[in-house]
């Protein structure tokens, strides 16, 4: 399963595009429409995108399958972590610890619109970008598996 | 009446994904119909939560006006990604049964079972 | 036979839709006093412009909890049925 050079060649310029553009999305998760979960497929569809281009055996970096399993991991103990972290300074489980204390993420915002800051809206960003990675892990997980008994050669881990 | 035309349409999605689900012998074929049928439950929970002249939840340099319920939007996303974990993990289970009995009818994988 | 049979139960199934879809009212939604809630005061309390990330991620946080870890587990399953398959080849 070899695909044409043009293939090869345009997945591997659109790649960081892609990847830029869904970590945009899961940044700005709380301003614009979008978050961690649309994010996190954005930037699994990038990666898919390769895995189609390229053989998995091909492949080197932050593509393997350890590395998606660790960030797969990594996402929900970071996201079961940040909401942990709120019984730490007095607070019940899931509770917004970081909002409206005007340190890290947690600049007030008044009713209404506003031309939108990044620094606001408290652990939510550090949610959207847990997620954003396990999601980003997750699915191409299961892509790999899928398509890790197409390849006969293919090396697997 | 045209005011109606999403739940119309999610009764029209509705019964397409049943009988796809109900009809069909292709296991494959099944899992489209679930995912039709998803698509419906999706569209339905978005639409009870429209209202009338409403526009996004979001305030950022939004124009003054009503905004559609939000809590709706956010359960679709759940089922969304629900749904994609069913998915995926249904077709693992697809593959498995081909790998057992070398076909996806299900008329067939009857038969070889007895 | 079969198939005849639940094409006449989806053609009845249709109709009773359609029945209930034309009377619904459809952008007015009956209740939505916990929705005017967050929209009013969701912006001050968790600091989000985008009500709904807020209440996805703060107000019904447990929700966004087992999604992930749905998540999760059905991709630990989907590995779990591949690897096995590869080693039983």
């Amino acid at each position: 399963m070899q695909l044409s050079r043009i293939v090869r060649t345009a997945a591997d310029i659109l790649y960081p595009f892609i990847l830029i553009f869904g970590l945009y999305i899961v940044i700005h998760g709380h301003l614009t429409p979008g978050g961690g979960f649309q994010g996190g497929a954005v930037i699994a569809t990038g990666s898919v995108l390769l895995l189609v281009a390229f053989r998995y055996s091909e492949l080197t970096g932050d593509l393997r399958k350890g590395w998606m399993k660790i960030f797969e991991s990594g996402g929900l103990l970071l996201f079961i972590g940040t909401a942990l972290a709120a019984l730490l300074v007095g607070g019940v489980f899931f509770f917004n610890w970081l909002a409206n204390t005007g340190s890290l993420f947690g600049i007030p915002v008044a009713f209404g619109p506003n031309p939108g800051e990044i620094y606001t809206a408290g652990v939510i960003p550090v949610m959207n970008l847990a997620v954003g990675i396990e999601v980003w892990g997750g699915l191409s997980l299961i892509v790999m598996y899928m398509m890790g008994d197409l390849e006969e050669g293919g090396e697997r881990s | 009446m045209i005011g109606n035309l999403p739940l119309i349409t999610v009764g029209l999605i509705t019964v397409i994904g049943l009988f796809t689900i109900v009809s069909k012998r292709n296991l494959i074929k099944i899992l489209m119909g679930l995912n039709i049928f998803e698509a419906a439950v999706n569209l339905f929970l978005i639409s009870i939560g429209y209202r009338e002249g409403g526009i996004a939840p979001i305030y950022t340099n939004a124009v003054q006006g009503l905004m559609v319920l939000p809590t709706p939007q956010a359960l679709t996303l759940t089922s969304i990604v629900i749904g994609v974990a069913t998915t995926a993990m249904l077709l693992a289970f697809v593959t498995i049964i081909y790998r057992n009995y070398g076909t996806v009818d299900t008329d067939r994988i009857r038969e070889l079972r007895e | 036979m079969k198939r005849i049979v639940a094409a006449v139960i989806a053609i009845f199934l249709l109709g009773v839709f359609m029945l209930i879809a034309v009377q619904l009212p459809f952008g007015r939604p009956s209740y939505s006093d916990m929705d005017d809630y967050f929209l009013r005061h969701g912006q001050e309390e968790t600091g989000a412009n985008n009500i709904c990330t807020a209440v996805v991620f703060d107000y019904r946080g447990f929700d966004t909890l087992g999604e992930a870890s749905v998540l999760f587990s059905a991709v630990v399953t989907t590995g779990l049925i591949f690897r096995r398959l590869e080693r039983g080849d």
